[in-house]
């Protein structure tokens, strides 16, 4: 009790003081980055969790590309459940002279099962939930789709051959994708609309769901039924399968933002071990004062213990409230990414976080604090007196087993979590001796340069452990800042360049046989080259080598996927420049033997096929066997319609077939376009241009918010710099108070301090620029196939960087030393 | 009171074992002001040390007030000192994130007494610093740190205060004050007074004069007031 009434007494001092307020940051920034990737998870995990339940729009959904038997509708009802019918397909939307890709939703009357619709009745409005579907003659239509056609409610706009009343804005749907959005906008319309838009058609796009639900047993007795009908082309869909895939995506997103965030608290983790031994040390003196006027031991210890607790409340308190303000930016960031409306950040996070700080105080301040106990009391006598140093075990074991324990938070599995430790020891370990070559390497100019510089570098040179550990803190949150900023646009760049400039940006899917020629007809009356049509015959792969590609055992999982998915089967006699034959023989143009395929290398080696294997396909109820003749490299990056397999002439002869095409249209040329779908409503246009700056909007926005969390990994670099030079300040004061008194005037001496840090942020910076080059390197061959192109900018930004940052931490640290009046200081020394 | 049986006190340095104290004894009797003399280097610290339970001896032993501190832990000998001790230091060892009242607190806060401000404030006026009482250490000179201190050692009313070289730190006029204030708070509250000083003059005003010369008392003299 005498302790704790102390502790508060003399905490509220030491606060006053300002000794311990780079601890107090140290664990409010671990906090902070903590909680705002925690709240920021959280929220993606709540979202996820909500919309499992919703985002079939039932219980249990069957999808097919063709209609589906009306049998099974009445088996469900049978059953006793509840039923509706969607079919989806995409298609361009006009108002007026504007026009948009869009994915038209026919929906039937009891759409949606689960969940709600939510509407507004004008862009941007008041949203609200109805019930039932457009009535007949009216569309709900996505903001999105509506802005770009500026078009709003009460409008018109025509779909295929119809035109509807848009009557409402479409907010939300409970089936539409989570996460990533899907980069069409949605039309809802009801479903008996759908014949008179002709935009259905044998071969089109269609997607047909039948929705059912109802209580889970019946739901079970259905699922089994359908089962027990295998069909190629119906899918059965659960509410469970369904989210997993969601859980799986948002688990790979809170894995790595939750290990961004773990950089932080490492980074944090060194500022707390150097600041409470800076802590502990200023408080020496007093416990060795408390203990000659009869302080215990247990006294002493409760009392830092006490305070240690306090530090961590505060901490967190400070800690929640970043985070909390983090957070929230971040979601704006993200806003358009992760479903609009999140649920409201639970209070988890903060007692995750709180955990977390208590577990970085035991394992990084708590062996300086229990040092304290034993500070002999002699010391107030004899100030060279120091307690015993706390053993070196007991410090890199609580330490580890503190990193390990806020680690597995986030890695979640004993073995990563091993091969984590193991690697962040190993990369701390090598960091570390860069940073002590480059601090070596600094002290080597010591000899050429004037007297500020001298003192700064050797400064470096002298407290080398602690300008190793400064520079490598800088260094890394600098390496994260520089590969997100100017090596992310050196990709972007270098890829935009890759594509070559009369590239195809635009894609015709859905052209029947019979509208060829009026097609090439409206490219010629334009003036501009008809492009070519390349077949398309939709079929699912049914054996390989004779066995079941269901039951088949693959190299990779993409290769059971692709085996088991509805495939696009191409045909032509000669090869498309933008592939090149890898193994095998491509057939002669004049080629009329038995079917052969031509397999892409990659999709060959992860389904496991070689030359001369034999497949077999189903199409459109019959049967065809081919054999792989040739695997092939393809350069996707042409923009050319390109397939996994292309068979010789002749193999889909009579089968059901349509025509995709690309070509390059430019602004001027693009009535051509409007002029091409009003023939031709069921031609889906896609315009690549759009897609390729969506997918760009996604990348910068998801980037920056993955800046944003490294900011937290600079700030906790600079709370490392704060307690690196805190723990220096006496001697800082000292010096500085020797120089001045031997004559150097505040500005030598300041410039000397100047020049250390300068020589700390450009070390930092050669790190940082070294790091970010060599993982840009990595990125740009392994994963974007770019040669990797030395970029100066990033060392010239690097050294740049680190030197301001460096500097400026290093000026607000440090100038209260400089500054101190030398009788004064020397006096008291 | 206080006894010294026996003391030596050896320590290892890298040119062997070095005595920094050899066989001292003496007796303390209740109220008795007692100064302790001798050159630098002659143990006169380490024997005040070894008075108030700070080190161990290595040999011998001391009592105080009835305990055998060589018998007592380190947490033991604490609480001897809370009951019995004050200090003043040559180098005032106030506390800097304290102002000069919570200095003075400090011990009576240590010990739970209830009234440690009222308390504090009343020593504080005694040494002439009621006005001075919100000030921090790095606000006080030289000579008002001093007199914090004395208000420090006086309020727990110490059976024994240990004064090492108070003076020291402090030009000749103010040392003089201070030591005139020591004194009269030491009359006031019968404490007895060991002393650690350089000071001839000084050590004359106290009752005895232990003389130390390479660790050994070579001389015990009633001073002549």
């Amino acid at each position: 009790m005498k302790a704790i009434v102390f502790a508060i007494r003399s905490f509220g001092r030491e606060l006053r003081s300002g000794e311990v307020l780079v601890l107090l940051a140290a664990v409010a920034l671990a906090v902070g980055a903590l909680t705002a990737v925690g709240f920021l998870t959280d929220r993606i995990g709540k979202a996820v969790a909500r919309q499992a339940n919703e985002v079939l729009a039932a219980d249990l959904r069957l999808r097919s590309q063709e209609p589906i038997p009306a049998t099974w509708r009445s088996t469900a009802e049978d059953y006793g459940l509840r039923t509706a019918e969607t079919q989806r397909f995409p298609s361009v939307v006009f108002a007026g002279d504007l026009s948009a890709l869009a994915t038209i939703r026919g929906v039937s009357d009891n759409y949606p099962l689960r969940g709600a619709v939510r509407v507004s009745d004008s862009l941007f409005g008041e949203q609200r939930t109805v019930d039932g579907v457009p009535a007949r003659g009216e569309a709900w239509a996505d903001g999105a789709l509506l802005a770009r056609i500026d078009a709003d409610v009460g409008d018109r706009i025509q779909v295929g051959e119809s035109e509807l009343l848009v009557s409402a804005v479409l907010t939300y749907r409970p089936d539409q994708s989570i996460g990533f959005a899907s980069l069409a906008p949605s039309v809802l319309i009801n479903i008996a609309d759908v014949p008179a838009t002709s935009l259905v058609s044998e071969g089109s796009r269609v997607r047909y769901a039948l929705l059912v639900a109802g209580d889970d047993e019946a739901v079970g007795r259905f699922s089994d039924a359908v089962q027990q009908q295998p069909s190629d082309s119906l899918r059965v869909s659960d509410r469970e399968e369904s989210s997993e895939r969601a859980y799986n995506a948002a688990d790979r997103a809170q894995r790595f933002l939750s290990l961004t965030a773990v950089i932080s608290l490492l980074l944090s983790a060194v500022a707390v071990a150097m600041s409470a031994r800076r802590f502990a040390q200023r408080r020496m003196d007093t416990v060795a004062l408390m203990k000659s006027l009869g302080a215990t031991q247990g006294f002493v210890i409760s009392v830092a213990l006490l305070q240690l607790v306090a530090l961590g409340v505060l901490g967190v308190i400070a800690g929640s409230v970043i985070g909390f303000a983090a957070e929230e930016i971040l979601s704006a960031i993200l806003a358009d990414i992760i479903a609009a409306d999140l649920p409201d950040p639970g209070l988890m996070p903060v007692v995750l976080a709180s955990g977390s700080a208590l577990v970085l105080l035991i394992g990084f301040a708590l062996p300086s604090l229990i040092q304290l106990r034993n500070t002999p009391p002699l010391r107030v006598l004899r100030h060279d007196m120091m307690p015993p140093a706390p053993s070196r075990l007991l410090v890199a074991g609580l330490s580890l087993a503190a990193v390990a324990a806020l680690l597995y938070r986030s890695v979640g599995d004993a073995r990563m979590l091993l091969i984590l430790l193991s690697g962040i020891v190993v990369i701390a370990a090598a960091l570390y001796l860069v940073g002590r070559g480059l601090v070596a390497l600094m002290g080597r100019f010591r000899s050429g340069v004037g007297v500020a510089w001298r003192y700064g570098l050797a400064n470096v040179a002298r407290r080398g452990r602690a300008s190793a550990v400064q520079v490598v803190a800088f260094g890394l949150g600098l390496t994260v800042l520089l590969l997100l900023t100017i090596v992310r646009t050196d990709l972007l760049e270098g890829w935009r360049q890759t594509i070559d400039e009369r590239a195809p940006n635009h894609f015709m899917i859905n052209i029947q046989p019979d509208e060829r020629d009026s097609v090439a007809g409206i490219f010629a009356d334009a003036g501009v080259d008809a492009p070519d049509f390349v077949p398309l015959v939709r079929a699912r792969m049914t054996t390989i080598n004779g066995q079941d590609v269901k039951t088949r055992q693959y190299p990779a999982a993409d290769g059971e996927w692709l085996a088991n998915r509805e495939a696009n089967l191409s045909w032509t006699a000669t090869l498309s420049p933008s592939n090149e034959i890898v193994d095998g023989q491509w057939w002669p143009a004049d080629y009329d033997g038995p079917p052969l395929v031509s397999v892409e290398e990659e999709a060959a080696a992860d389904t496991g096929l070689a030359i001369g294997d034999r497949l077999t396909f189903a199409i459109a109820g019959r049967e065809l066997e081919v054999e792989v003749a040739s695997t092939r490299r393809i350069n996707w990056d042409s923009f050319q319609p390109n397939f996994f397999m292309v068979m010789s002439p002749g193999a889909l002869e009579g089968m059901p077939t349509t025509y995709i095409s690309s070509m390059r249209i430019d602004k001027a040329e693009q009535s051509l376009l409007v002029r091409l779908v009003r023939a031709h409503p069921s031609i889906s246009v896609i315009d690549i241009d759009a897609i390729l700056q969506q997918v760009r909007g996604i990348i910068e926005k998801a980037s920056l918010a993955v800046q944003a969390v490294f900011v937290f990994t600079l700030a906790a670099g600079i709370a490392v710099l704060f307690a690196a030079v805190q723990s220096t300040i006496d001697e800082r004061r000292f010096e500085s108070a020797m120089l001045r008194a031997l004559g150097a005037s505040r500005r030598t001496v300041f410039a000397g301090v100047m020049a250390e840090f300068a020589a700390l942020g450009i070390a930092a910076g050669i790190l940082a620029a070294a790091g970010a080059s060599i993982l840009a390197a990595i990125v740009a061959v392994q994963l974007f196939d770019l040669p990797y192109e030395f970029n100066p900018l990033l060392w010239g930004a690097g050294l740049v960087a680190g030197v301001i940052v460096v500097c400026a931490s290093g000026f607000v640290a440090a100038r209260g030393a400089v500054n101190a009046p030398p009788a004064g200081v020397l006096r008291t020394a | 009171m206080l006894q010294a049986q026996d003391l030596s006190k050896e320590v290892s340095s890298p040119e062997g074992t070095l005595t920094i104290l050899s066989d001292v004894s003496f007796r303390i009797q209740t109220r008795e002001t007692v100064a302790v003399v001798g050159p630098s280097g002659a143990g006169k610290s380490t024997l005040l040390a070894l008075l108030a339970g700070l080190d161990l001896p290595t040999r011998g032993h001391v009592i105080l007030n009835g305990a055998n501190l060589s018998e007592l832990d380190e947490d033991g000998r604490a609480r001897v000192r809370a009951e019995n001790v004050g200090f003043v230091f040559q180098s005032f060892h106030l506390v800097p994130s304290l102002n000069a009242l919570e200095n003075v607190m400090l011990p009576l806060e240590l010990a739970g007494a209830a009234d440690a401000q009222s308390a504090s404030h009343a020593i504080i006026e005694k040494v002439g610093l009621s006005d001075r009482w919100r000030h921090y250490p790095a606000q006080l000179s030289g000579g008002e740190k001093q007199r914090v201190a004395l208000a420090r050692a006086f309020a727990m009313a110490p059976a024994v205060l240990f004064a090492d070289e108070p003076t020291g730190n402090l030009d000749s006029k103010t040392g003089a004050n201070i030591m005139q204030l020591m004194f009269e708070l030491n009359q006031n509250s019968s404490t007895t007074l060991v002393l650690v000083t350089h000071d001839v003059a000084l050590a004359e005003r106290c009752d005895r004069i232990l003389s130390l010369d390479g660790g050994k008392l070579v001389s015990d003299s009633r001073s002549v007031q």
